[in-house]
């Protein structure tokens, strides 16, 4: 019994397993060969049940005349192009209700989530109540409940007509909310409007160089300059002269009513505007929290020593407590825009005609390709995580604390 | 020495700080109105809550209970809330088309699910834990029905393995990994050739059993806590393996782990259903048709199965180092430090994600109403186009959304309460 204890230096089969020299190898051994296996039984799995419906894997559906219409769309589209144009407006689609609605909640999130930690209690108890509330309701329900809202209780726009309307438009009749959706002035750019926008680009260089500048020279001499107004300045006054000067090149086409519908200006449909604003709203409570946990993440002991050092309370939130909260801050921002992109996916409960609706609905259905537009779908919302992921990589990476 | 005239022998009493200093005015005082600034904001708080009250209170008190349609409720009083609709279809929110004579089995697993998850939360109650082991049988044979014995024969192989591994082990053979093998392979064939025909004697000789209900008739908020609760029991080890599994040395093992979790959370959860409901039956032999709650079931754990590995990856990765050199020297297995040393410690730094996870799973649920089963948000919209409650919003929502609240709401305090109990540093 004893002997058989004895540790042996011949190689016997179970020291595989055993002996912890080979373990890791013969247990990577068998996972591949596993994992190999699986693949290998689903794909024959597929083929074979590909070759029973009598279909083929291909792409040239994509070709195809698409045959239906989107009512919403950035791009000229009519229902004889191809599916591969109906799935990049659903694409851009996507894109346009993840972009505004990211900038719509970082507003609301930074906002509400600085608001919480304020010392009026009714304000920090307000905002953890609009934290939790649109924490811990699923967000599908968010959606159908703004479309609800913006539905049910909006005027239609026949109550605008008449000399005594029962609804007024906004903004010195401009903006039109309608059961219909929302109806915004459009710009017309005429003569001359290529000139002031390069005039726009160029004051946002002036920007970004005097902000270079105000801070060498904080750096050199310790003088710092109002460079908030000044920046602003920069950026607003030579635009609005040369507006002037130009003769008012770019004109606001206003929305009219004419029937029983409003005409020109941008119509921005229901559907859009509650997938956009519930996403936004339903994002902007993590990012509170996000927020909030960032600031309070930087140690009590950052402003007492900055306001020992004599510093005031907005140098101190500006100069050390935000670029400390930043960098616990920004990741999980970066995370939760892409969940919101994702979550944008839920736009077929409320008819937005996103890439979802449109590649992955009314293409899948009609060409009958489940496989081909699944993968192209996922294939669109892997690349734009990878992307994002990748901007936070980055960003851990430059902005890592230094360890010394 | 008596040359002072007057030496205070007693400290005067502190006089009590000023009445607006202290007490409740103190209090207003100092949080409420500190400057014109929070002042300001104060009052157009309350404002802001007054104008939000002054519409929804009336609203909500005043709602008819007993009307028999929308349009009813309207003739009533139009001002007020038709929470009509929830008396009467109360029951299709909580139990979708469950057959009606059959509710008190969905009730009854509710109330053992309460039950079996005491002895989880409360370390008091854990002598009971047993009950928490046996419900997921009890649960599945109470919602879906049939004979008792078909799961109870799941639980006699499992046990049968355990017993003879343990036989084994004190037997002869003392290589862990031969037991298990041979254990393994005795469940294995006891599940092929033995199990049919003693589940067959066994409801012959003692037939208990149930009316079978099909999965399409699961929906409400049953449906919601079927899929969230098998979801969260099994995510939670599937995404302790993958965060493991990234963490680990074994390069081909750690890519497979990396390569799966970027996939899930790369993908919406709702393409991921689609998966489920639509090509699913692609990737499996032909003629395989197997349940649509349990697709859902398995796609929602894999999805939250990724999602927690990384949570648990965070807590593993704010572990310090000399945590594992530590219990190496001291010459514990990887599987031993595992679960003595480093998972005690990931776990508890990565409760608040862990928790936060399990409250997306259980939203997420809702996303089940796009393929069309029916949870509440898909029950909805089945009751409104009903003609007799066509055009009721409000209070189906205000219900659903009070619904879920509760639950995530509930979850968030207890992890919460968690974290200050597990606390240990202060």
């Amino acid at each position: 019994m004893s002997s058989a204890n004895l540790p042996s230096e011949k190689f016997r089969l179970g020291m595989l397993l055993s002996d912890t020299r080979y373990r890791g190898t013969s247990l990577q051994v068998i996972t591949f060969i596993i994992f190999v296996a699986v693949f290998f039984w689903l794909v024959d799995n597929t083929l074979k049940n590909l070759a029973l419906l009598g279909k083929d894997v291909s792409f040239a559906f994509l070709g195809m005349r698409a045959g239906y219409d989107i009512n919403q769309r950035l791009i000229p589209y009519t229902n004889d192009s191809t599916h591969a144009m109906a799935a990049f407006v659903g694409i851009l689609n996507t894109l346009l209700c993840a972009f505004v609605g990211c900038i719509i909640a970082t507003i609301v999130g930074v906002f509400v989530g600085i608001l919480r930690l304020s010392k009026n209690w009714i304000i920090a108890k307000l905002m953890s109540v609009y934290i939790e509330g649109f924490r811990n309701v699923p967000v599908l329900l968010w959606i159908v409940m703004v479309f609800a809202l913006l539905t049910e209780f909006t005027p239609a726009p026949k109550a605008f007509k008449g000399a005594n309307p029962e609804a007024t438009m906004f903004l010195f009749d401009s903006i039109a909310i309608t059961n219909r959706g929302t109806y915004l002035p459009a710009p017309v750019w005429g003569q001359g409007s290529t000139f002031l926008i390069i005039i726009f680009l160029v004051s946002v260089l002036a920007v970004i160089f005097f902000t270079r500048y105000a801070k060498e020279l904080k750096k050199n001499t310790g003088k710092s300059l109002p460079s908030f107004w000044i920046s602003i300045g920069i950026l607003i006054v030579p635009t609005v002269l040369f507006y002037f000067i130009l003769g008012k090149p770019v004109d606001l086409n206003y929305p009219y009513l004419k029937g029983f519908n409003f005409k020109e200006g941008i119509h921005l449909r229901n559907s859009f505007i509650a997938l956009t604003l519930a996403l936004a709203f339903y994002t902007s409570a993590f990012i509170a929290e996000i927020v909030r946990s960032g600031i309070l993440a930087i140690s009590k002991g950052q402003t007492e020593a900055a306001a020992s050092l004599g510093m005031k309370p907005n140098k101190i939130m500006s100069l050390i407590i935000l670029p400390q909260a930043l960098r616990v801050i920004v990741p999980p921002l970066i995370s939760n825009y892409l969940n919101l992109t994702k979550n944008s996916s839920l736009a077929i409960a409320v008819g937005y005609m996103d890439v979802r609706g449109t590649l992955g609905g009314i293409t899948l259905n009609q060409t009958g390709r489940e496989l081909e537009s699944m993968l192209l779908l996922m294939g669109f919302y892997l690349s734009v995580s990878l992307f994002i992921s990748s901007i936070i990589n980055w960003f851990n990476r430059s902005f890592q604390i230094v360890v010394r | 020495m008596k040359n002072y005239a007057y030496v205070r022998e007693k400290s005067i009493p502190p006089s009590p700080p000023p009445l607006i200093e202290v007490g409740v005015i103190g209090w207003i005082r100092q949080n409420l109105f500190s400057s014109w600034f929070n002042s300001f904001l104060t009052l157009f708080s309350l404002y802001f809550i007054f104008i939000c009250l002054i519409d929804f209170i009336p609203w909500a008190w005043g709602g008819h209970w007993n009307a028999k349609s929308l349009r009813e409720c309207m003739d009533l009083d139009p001002n007020v809330a038709c929470f009509s609709v929830l008396a009467a279809r109360w029951e299709q929110l909580l139990f979708g088309l469950y057959p009606a004579d059959q509710y008190w089995r969905p009730t009854l697993t509710f109330v053992f699910l309460i039950l079996s998850i005491i002895p989880i939360l409360f370390p008091k109650f854990f002598r009971y834990f047993w009950f928490s082991v046996i419900y997921p049988g009890l649960a599945i044979w109470l919602l879906w029905g049939g004979s008792i014995w078909s799961i109870a024969i799941i639980y006699i192989g499992v046990l049968l393995g355990v017993a003879s591994f343990t036989v084994l082990s004190k037997g002869v053979i003392r290589s862990t990994s031969v037991n298990l093998t041979l254990s393994v392979v005795i469940t294995l064939l006891f599940f092929l050739f033995l199990s049919s025909t003693l589940t067959g004697f066994l409801s012959y000789l003692i037939p208990i059993s149930l009316p079978f209900v099909e999965s399409l008739r699961m929906g409400g908020f049953t449906l919601s806590l079927i899929v969230g609760i098998s979801g969260i029991v099994a995510s939670f080890p599937i995404g302790i393996l993958l965060a493991l599994g990234r963490q680990s040395n074994l390069p081909i093992i750690k890519m497979i782990c990396v390569g799966f979790i970027e996939f899930i959370r790369g993908v919406p959860l709702i393409t991921l259903l689609f998966v489920a409901s639509v090509l699913l039956n692609y990737f499996l032999p032909p003629g395989t048709n197997f349940d649509i709650v349990l697709r859902v079931v398995i796609m929602v754990t894999l999805f939250s199965a990724a999602y927690m590995a990384e949570v648990i990856r965070g807590g593993l990765a704010g572990l310090p180092l000399g945590q594992h050199e530590a219990s190496a020297s001291l010459g514990l297995t990887y599987w031993q430090s595992q679960r003595l040393i480093i998972m005690p410690q990931a776990l508890k730094i990565s409760i608040p994600g862990i928790v936060n996870t399990f409250i997306g799973l259980f939203k997420d649920t809702t996303l089940v109403s796009i393929i069309s089963l029916r949870d509440p948000v898909g029950l909805a919209s089945t009751i409104r186009a009903d003609t007799k409650w066509n055009g009721i919003y409000w209070e189906l929502y205000i219900a659903i959304g009070l619904m879920f609240f509760i639950v995530c709401f509930g979850m968030s305090q207890y992890s919460q309460y968690l974290e200050r109990k597990l606390q240990t540093d202060k």
